[in-house]
């Protein structure tokens, strides 16, 4: 057989072909997008928390975007058991110097990594956070000892405005 | 009678018929060739029809009466039930219809496992089955949102989550899924619409189920290739009319008793107390109808993992036409897997049992157990029964056993012979 010649034809059939799938990616991208937040979701991006009245030992739950951030204010004996931690141990090791760098303040998500659940205080096999749902257990970092859970409890962007408030986001 | 021969007998029939064939559509769906041997479980077909339709027309006039916000969605569900006129009839009718639904496609699904309809030449009608399950739990689940209590928003916030297990894009998908960074009211409005919608893709659906089930036509009990018509087929009118119409009415009796003696049994405590994002429910559980594949999800110690499992326990039966390598339908000329399809059936069940049970312990092993037996069953048990198993002789037709007094060919025979 001979080779195939290119005909005028088959130019204009890919050229239409490629312009009217550009042109369908086009209409179909708005449509997928408009789902993604939106300009008044995302003006609540940040949040600021008055922490005065918070004693070491306990904790403060705020909503920002929508989700439970905790706010600890750790006792000494938490920092220590967070510190003494070896990184072998860990499913996704993080230092408890990272995830808090004021260690009297653990700041983060109070959201388990599993499916969503908000875990529960001062409970689980390591003095930190359960979560009722499917059994996950954080530790006094916050960080993923045992369950199904695969990360550690997301420290989100946040920085003292003052000595007594927090800005989250 | 064959659908070409159809002749309207009236001249504005015959005139109307030429132009729009619905009275030839209307003789073949009358007419239509039924094997003469269906029993009781083939009626959920039409069972089945008649929950879409109720689904259908409870949900358009709660949608009247109901607001898609997350501030007033959980107020507009009391208001149904206590100010407007019969809504606590038309909420309970709708919240139970779900659960009726499904009580009627699981044994719907079980019934053609049994009897093998999803052989050759069924594949089609088979797979376009699965399709309309899986839209099925999808237009539950996001209906299950819509009341916004707790269970309705802890439900859609762990079902969302099982997107974030994918890899690199996972939490793209579930901030696109929320409209924003948790479930609210975006997620709300878009699962009121799209629950609006998927009822009527079913309806589709449904239509074209029947349309690929009218061109082999029904598999039968004993699950042989049956001439149409012939002495082995009644008419679709008034036999089987009649027939599903009586079973329609028992089904009705079981669904009456929920809606009316019974009718927050089968849901959840938890969910007339409206959506808290701060506090999750001690223990949370999907509707009973998603339990067994809840049960696989939690089985599994990683996340994606359980989420592939998850999704697997599904789709597998998409391709079940291939995995069955049995020539034979009927599983009443299948000794063997007769015995394998009740011990599935067991593995279900129990999967369900432990799905409502905290996953620990014991509970946690079993499910574990369970969960590895369906899949072997339809990955090791299925494809190698068909090779291995002696199956029993099958009658060349319907009419044979009956005459004959046996289901047994051989039998039949020798009987015929001995009256000679």
């Amino acid at each position: 057989m001979s080779e195939k010649k290119t005909k005028r034809r088959d130019f204009l059939f890919t050229a239409t072909t490629a312009v009217g799938a550009v042109g369908a990616a086009a209409v179909v991208w708005p449509m997928i997008d408009q789902m993604n937040p939106d300009a008044s979701v995302k003006a609540l991006a940040s949040t600021e928390v008055d922490v005065s009245s918070l004693t070491p030992g306990n904790t403060l739950t705020v909503l920002w975007r929508g989700k439970p951030v905790f706010i600890r204010r750790r006792t000494q004996e938490e920092i220590d058991e967070a510190r003494k931690v070896k990184m072998e141990d860990l499913i996704h090791p993080e230092k408890d110097e990272d995830r808090a760098k004021n260690p009297e303040w653990l700041v983060m998500l109070g959201v388990c990594t599993h499916l969503g659940c908000v875990p529960l205080n001062d409970k689980g096999d390591y003095n930190g956070w359960f979560c009722p749902c499917h059994g996950s257990h954080y530790d006094t970092s916050g960080r993923i000892r045992k369950g199904p859970a695969p990360w550690n409890m997301e420290v989100p962007k946040y920085e003292f405005v003052n000595a007594n408030t927090i800005k989250i986001g | 009678m064959s659908d070409n021969d159809y002749r309207p007998k009236s001249k504005v029939g015959q005139w109307f018929n030429d132009r729009l064939p619905l009275l030839t559509l209307a003789n073949h769906l009358t007419d239509y060739p039924t094997p003469k041997n269906l029993n009781y479980w083939w009626t959920f077909g039409g069972i089945l029809t008649f929950c879409l339709i109720t689904q259908i027309v409870t949900g358009l006039t709660l949608a009247m009466h109901y607001i898609a916000h997350a501030d007033m969605a959980f107020e507009s569900v009391e208001h149904i039930m206590r100010d407007v006129n019969y809504g606590w009839l038309i909420r309970y009718i709708h919240a139970n219809g779900a659960s009726m639904f499904f009580l009627a496609v699981y044994i719907h699904i079980f019934r053609s496992l049994f009897y093998g309809s999803y052989k050759s030449p069924r594949e089609i009608i088979w797979i376009l089955g699965i399709i309309i399950y899986l839209l099925m739990m999808a237009a539950a689940f996001m209906g299950y949102v819509l009341p916004w209590g707790q269970m309705s928003f802890w439900g859609a916030t762990v079902i969302t989550n099982l997107f974030s297990a994918i890899p690199l894009v996972g939490e793209g998908i579930v901030t696109w899924l929320w409209g924003g960074y948790s479930v609210d009211n975006p997620t709300l409005t878009r699962f009121f619409t799209l629950h609006y919608l998927i009822p009527f893709l079913i309806l589709g659906l449904v239509v074209l189920h029947i349309w690929a089930l009218h061109v082999p036509g029904n598999n039968n009990p004993v699950g042989i290739d049956i001439k149409k018509p012939s002495k082995d087929t009644v008419p679709f009118h008034p036999y089987i009319v009649i027939k599903d119409g009586f079973a329609l009415l028992m089904f009705m009796i079981v669904f009456a008793f929920f809606v009316f003696y019974a009718p927050n049994i089968l849901g959840h405590a938890d969910n007339y107390i409206e959506a808290n994002p701060m506090v999750t429910p001690a223990h949370i559980v999907p509707e009973w109808y998603l339990l067994p594949f809840y049960a696989i999800l939690r089985s599994v110690p990683d996340k994606l993992l359980g989420v592939v499992a998850m999704l697997s326990a599904i789709l597998i039966l998409a391709v079940l036409p291939w995995l069955d390598t049995s020539k034979i339908r009927s599983a009443v000329f299948r000794p063997l897997y007769r015995q394998f399809y009740w011990i599935l059936v067991a593995d279900v069940l129990i999967l369900g049992y432990v799905g409502a049970m905290p996953a620990e312990g014991l509970y946690l092993l079993i499910a574990r157990v369970a969960t590895a037996y369906y899949f072997l069953h339809f990955l090791v048990i299925l494809p190698v029964l068909g090779f291995k198993e002696k199956t029993l002789p099958v009658p060349l037709s319907i009419t044979e056993p009956v005459l004959g007094g046996s289901p047994n060919l051989a039998a039949a025979r020798n009987k015929e012979s001995k009256i000679e």
